[in-house]
């Protein structure tokens, strides 16, 4: 804060040119540093993900001095990565399309139909995305042994689209009342029923709002912990954050496999973020979630 | 679009208001049901998982409650235990710090970083990227990251030991009573802050900019600026942020479960962790239902606080 204070000392005299121009030169040290502290660390899993162990003793934090790629199918292979990434690419699509069926009728409802109570229920809504999940976490639990859904992905799944729900629902909702009623009218008067014009003309006219729900909701999906942990421990249905989580615990000195399962794990979120960037940012700062 | 296929009718034109009435009428009974229907899997789904359990919990929180036998009606037992258990209080003061320390550090640095990115000329978008980066990374990935970087036999300890510095070599920063908690929120804040930048860069490049123009003449410098332009100009977004954070400073589970198991001896326990354990290990499901609905209350006033609050800038709008 004292570096932004005194940034611009003398730069009242005249006020808007030597502003902008004396200002820069700090704000980009202070910036600069600031990118290096964020992409040290990350650059420093890319560095050892490429290291033998015993190069990591020699080099601790350079650039790898030759480069290993095994560590990648030794890591993929050792830390069952394979299974967890097919077991959470289903629960990633069981849970968007999911939440998409639930939210996208929801907020249909609540943008144009009838709806009986519809404060009542944007407030329970809002409750619901705001109150701690351990509200409902320990009897779901037990609920959930008794039906035999624990260990299994469906019972995940429909946890994730529980939770992602009543979000996705007030968000989809706000994009569907900017879309003219006049559309929903004409299909209606063309004979269509109203899931008809729900689904095939009004729905998808708000697809920008879907694929929000869908990086928000997916990304929530394949990152999320404390569900995961507590609802699964048989190997075989462990999704990839806790079979990475069960590699690090079981081969704590194999630092570079660990990190090169890091960097599976991590780049198809990066590549999906590259490829969508400017939804991802709007889409994660309007649904904000944190582990 | 089988409907509009059959018939050039798709561009209807508007038909006249009397003729409709009745016809509006006897769609209005049935277009309650049909708004139920659609209503319909999100409100199952919510019961089954959140509203059902969700309701339960005030009665097993009442109950002696092993999760499968059936249980017996304790009263007000699981709370008296509550209130004399150390585990819980010690618990709950690391939450506080949590929150304290969240609603400060991540804070001032997002909102610093924002103001710069949203006054320099060039880069802003790339730094932004940059920032966000750590946000999209899995709690799982990160932990790892961390505990390499800080461990006493590699990472950046073993980097200096290179250099004959071995003041890191014996800094258990996970493994220290004293310092595992501050630990946990540093990796935590590294990863979560950036988030904060995006949010308060939109909301500064959304404020007027001739309001900042107009200071300028006046003589005000960037502290000025920041004080007195930027941050009422975003009020409505940071009182969103000190919710937010405040709410997860009471949930937050990922980097402690990962990073110390809110170890060592409690040092860093929360009560996420502490409802799991006593839930799922010790199997004393209802006093874990307790304790998650007293930490649940907490929650429930933070939220009260914040409405008055937002409710109070509106009006002082």
């Amino acid at each position: 804060m004292s570096a932004l204070a005194s940034t611009d000392r003398g730069t009242t005299a005249v006020p808007r040119a030597s502003g902008g121009l004396r200002r820069t030169p700090l704000s980009y040290t202070v910036l600069g540093l600031v990118a290096a502290y964020s992409l040290v660390p990350v650059l420093m899993l890319v560095f050892n993900s490429l290291k033998s162990d015993l190069e990591l003793g020699r080099n601790p934090l350079g650039p790898p001095q030759n480069p290993r790629l095994e560590n990648f199918t030794e890591a993929w292979v050792q830390g069952s990565l394979g299974r967890g990434m097919l077991n959470s690419a289903i629960i990633v699509l069981g849970t968007v399309v999911g939440v998409w069926i639930c939210a996208g009728l929801a907020a249909y409802a609540l943008a144009r139909l009838d709806v009986p109570f519809k404060g009542g229920i944007a407030t329970y809504l809002f409750l619901v995305i705001s109150l701690p999940v351990q509200i409902f976490l320990v009897p779901l639990f037990f609920l959930w042994s008794r039906l035999g859904l624990t260990d299994t992905l469906q019972g995940l799944i429909i946890i994730y689209v529980a939770i992602n729900t009543p979000f996705a629902t007030l968000l989809l909702r706000s994009f569907l009342v900017a879309i003219p009623k006049e559309i929903d009218e004409a299909a209606r008067i063309d004979g269509a029923n109203e899931l008809q014009t729900a689904v095939r003309v009004v729905l998808p006219l708000a697809r920008p709002g879907f694929l929000t729900v869908g990086i928000v909701v997916g990304l929530a999906a394949y990152n999320e912990l404390l569900f995961a942990v507590t609802f699964i421990s048989e190997p075989s249905t462990l999704p990839i954050a806790t079979a990475y989580l069960n590699f690090s615990q079981g081969f704590t000195q194999q630092y570079g496999l660990l990190n090169a399962a890091g960097v599976i794990m991590v780049v198809p979120v990066l590549v999906m973020f590259v490829l969508m960037q400017k939804k991802f940012i709007s889409g994660l700062a309007a649904g904000g979630v944190k582990g | 679009m089988a409907s509009t296929d059959a018939t050039p009718r798709t561009v209807a034109p508007a038909p006249s208001a009397p003729g409709r009435r009745p016809a509006r009428r006897s769609r209005r009974r049935g277009s309650r049901a049909v708004a139920i229907a659609f209503l319909l899997p999100a409100l199952a789904v919510n019961l089954l998982v959140i509203g059902g359990p969700g309701a339960s919990s005030f009665f097993y929180a009442l109950t002696d409650w092993d999760g499968f036998t059936t249980p017996s009606f304790t009263g007000l037992e699981n709370v008296t235990r509550l209130v004399a258990d150390s585990n819980f209080w010690n618990a709950i003061s690391h939450n506080a710090i949590y929150l304290l320390t969240f609603i400060t550090v991540p804070m001032a640095m997002g909102l610093g970083a924002a103001f710069m990115l949203s006054r320099i000329r060039r880069g802003t978008a790339p730094l932004r990227v940059i920032y966000f980066v750590p946000y999209l990374f899995a709690s799982v990935v990160t932990a790892q990251v961390w505990k390499n970087l800080l461990s006493p036999s590699s990472g950046i300890a073993s980097a200096l030991n290179k250099i004959g510095i071995t003041a890191l070599d014996d800094v258990f920063f996970f493994g220290d009573t004293r310092l595992a908690l501050f630990s946990v929120m540093a990796v935590d804040v590294w990863q979560f802050w950036g988030f904060l930048v995006v949010l308060f860069l939109a909301a500064m490049q959304g404020i007027d900019q001739s309001r900042f123009e107009a200071a300028r003449i006046d003589g005000a410098n960037a502290w000025h600026e920041f004080w007195h332009i930027a941050l009422p100009g975003i009020r409505p977004t940071l009182t969103f942020a000190f919710m937010i954070i405040s709410l997860w400073s009471l949930l937050t589970f990922n980097f402690v479960f990962v990073l110390t198991g809110g170890g060592p001896a409690g040092s860093s326990d929360v009560v996420a962790l502490l409802v799991n354990r006593v839930a799922f290990e010790q199997l004393q499901a209802g006093y874990a239902t307790a304790i998650a609905l007293a930490m649940s209350f907490l929650g429930a006033l933070l939220l009260v606080i914040f409405h008055f609050i937002r409710r109070g800038e509106e009006e002082g709008l």
